[in-house]
């Protein structure tokens, strides 16, 4: 209370000028030693303990991490530092509840890896986990890229990024394809004041968001690399690898069944075929090709099912037949290796 | 003399602590906020000078209160005020309105009368510090020891 009353503004009021004991502000700290009383009961005796497990928020967490494993496939090793930063931050609560020394962590977190292997949910997740141990006010990612930070002309990247930041403030700054505000060959890019701008914020004691900065890992590497200061302030970099093959029929499985379809099983096999010769080609974005090519699938079931002409039964609906699968242009020996991608509505 | 202008200007000073409560309830109900500063106090002096832009679409008080320092900063000795307006009437209403600094010293106002036509009285509020030109009023308190 008191520290706060010191960074607030003060105000002249006539006759208090030398007596600061007996300003309106500081009589009524007097009066209210509730507040700071409680602090003092909280903190707990030397030969107390405490169990990790039964702490509201580190229930709050399981049940985040779980979802976690429950919908991303794959990717465990970003799963185990994810639960170690829980975990180190849960045991950063119990130790402020002994009145151990208990500085407030460096949160900012670098997410490196090939698009589509997930960078997004787990920011999301780790924004809910952040949230329920109180290290953030709402469970919110904001999400930018070098378009929302870097201005147009001089004078114009302060208030661009400021806005940003303010935006996010409380929750989590997600910077995908942070590389891109370097860029080392414009000696006059503005990339370099949002930078600084975003490194001020990150260093401030007072400052309420969370930096999490997104993109390929070798041009990432090349990014930190010259911003060594950036570098030192990002404490924890995860890097997220490929999924395999069978993870990505995981993958697969798991979104076909949320949206209640279903693969016949020759279409399973047809489709594994299909990640086959996708993985050869190149572009291959992981989960999110997954997911394109599903929803191609899902087209061509629809097209063939308007164009059977007659009823169709709940099982119609629900199956999708190797027919389905085996459309696609992968399957077309003759077609140019991108095709696919820019031939969507095949 | 204390200038008492808009919200809360009877109470002690708001802590940086309460003026984000403010804000936060007035992002709640999504209202722009925008922060104004002047030097001359005069009560008919409704426009004061614009800090920026408004700021939309903020969901919590961080960014308004960087914002506010930072023209505390900028003017030390000037009235800052910050505004809401709530556009959900269709046109500009102020939805709040409060003081987060003032300066350090306020000479506060002088009664002018003059005569008018028909020995009628005419009365007018002329406010000591407007006597200096603008940016340089209220500045006493920093040499106030010379």
């Amino acid at each position: 209370m008191t520290s706060g009353r010191q960074s607030g503004f003060s105000m002249y009021r006539p006759g208090a000028e030398g007596t600061a004991g007996k300003t309106a502000p500081d009589e009524t700290s007097e009066d209210e030693p509730a507040e700071p009383a409680e602090e003092v009961n909280t903190v707990l005796g030397a030969d107390e303990k405490v169990d990790l497990r039964e702490d509201e928020a580190s229930a709050k967490v399981q049940a985040v991490l779980d979802r976690l494993d429950g919908e991303l496939v794959g990717l465990t090793a970003v799963k185990l530092r994810i639960r170690e930063i829980a975990a180190l931050l849960t045991v950063d609560r119990a130790r402020a509840r002994f009145g151990l020394s208990a500085s407030k962590p460096s949160l900012h977190m670098s997410f490196t890896g090939a698009p589509g292997t997930g960078k997004t949910t787990v920011a999301l997740r780790m924004a809910e986990i952040l949230h329920a141990l109180g290290y953030l006010r709402v469970p919110k990612v904001h999400a930018v890229t070098r378009e929302d930070l870097v201005g147009q002309f001089i004078g114009h990247t302060a208030p661009k990024t400021k806005e940003a930041i303010a935006k996010a403030a409380g929750g989590v700054l997600f910077i995908d394809e942070a590389y891109y505000l370097f860029r080392p060959e414009n000696e006059r890019d503005y990339g370099q004041e949002a930078i600084e701008i975003l490194l001020q914020e990150m260093e401030s004691e007072r400052g309420s968001l969370v930096v999490i900065f997104a993109g390929y890992e070798d041009r990432m590497e090349t990014f930190f690399s010259a911003n060594p200061g950036l570098s030192s302030r990002v404490a924890h970099h995860i890097e997220f690898e490929d999924y395999r093959k069978s993870e990505l029929v995981a993958i697969a499985a798991l979104m076909l069944d949320r949206d209640d379809y279903k693969f016949t099983p020759e279409a399973e096999a047809a489709f594994e075929e299909y990640l086959e010769r996708r993985l050869a080609l190149p572009r291959f974005a992981n989960a999110r090709s997954v997911r394109n090519a599903l929803e191609r699938t899902r087209l061509r079931q629809a097209n063939r099912l308007v164009a059977a002409e007659g009823a169709v039964s709940r099982g119609d609906l629900i199956l999708i037949s190797e027919d389905d699968v085996r459309g696609s242009r992968v399957f077309d020996e003759a077609a140019e290796p991108d095709a696919e991608d820019r031939v969507r509505l095949s | 003399m204390l200038l008492r202008h808009g919200a809360f200007s009877y109470l002690p000073d708001l802590t940086d602590e309460e003026i984000s409560a403010q804000v936060r309830y007035v992002l709640d109900r999504n209202w722009p906020v925008s922060i104004e500063y002047t030097d001359d106090p005069h009560p008919r002096n409704v426009y004061w000078e614009m800090w920026g832009l408004p700021m939309f679409d903020l969901d919590e008080p961080d960014g308004v209160l960087s914002e506010i320092n930072e023209c505390r900063r900028t003017f030390p000795n000037h009235y800052v005020r910050v505004l809401a307006y709530d556009a959900s009437l269709g046109r500009q209403t102020t939805g709040l309105s409060f003081l987060v600094q003032r300066p350090a010293e306020e000479p506060g106002f002088r009664l002018d009368r003059t005569e008018a036509q028909g020995r009628v009285q005419r009365y007018a509020l002329h406010p000591y510090s407007t006597e200096a030109v603008p940016g340089s009023r209220y500045t006493r308190s920093d040499n106030g020891s010379s």
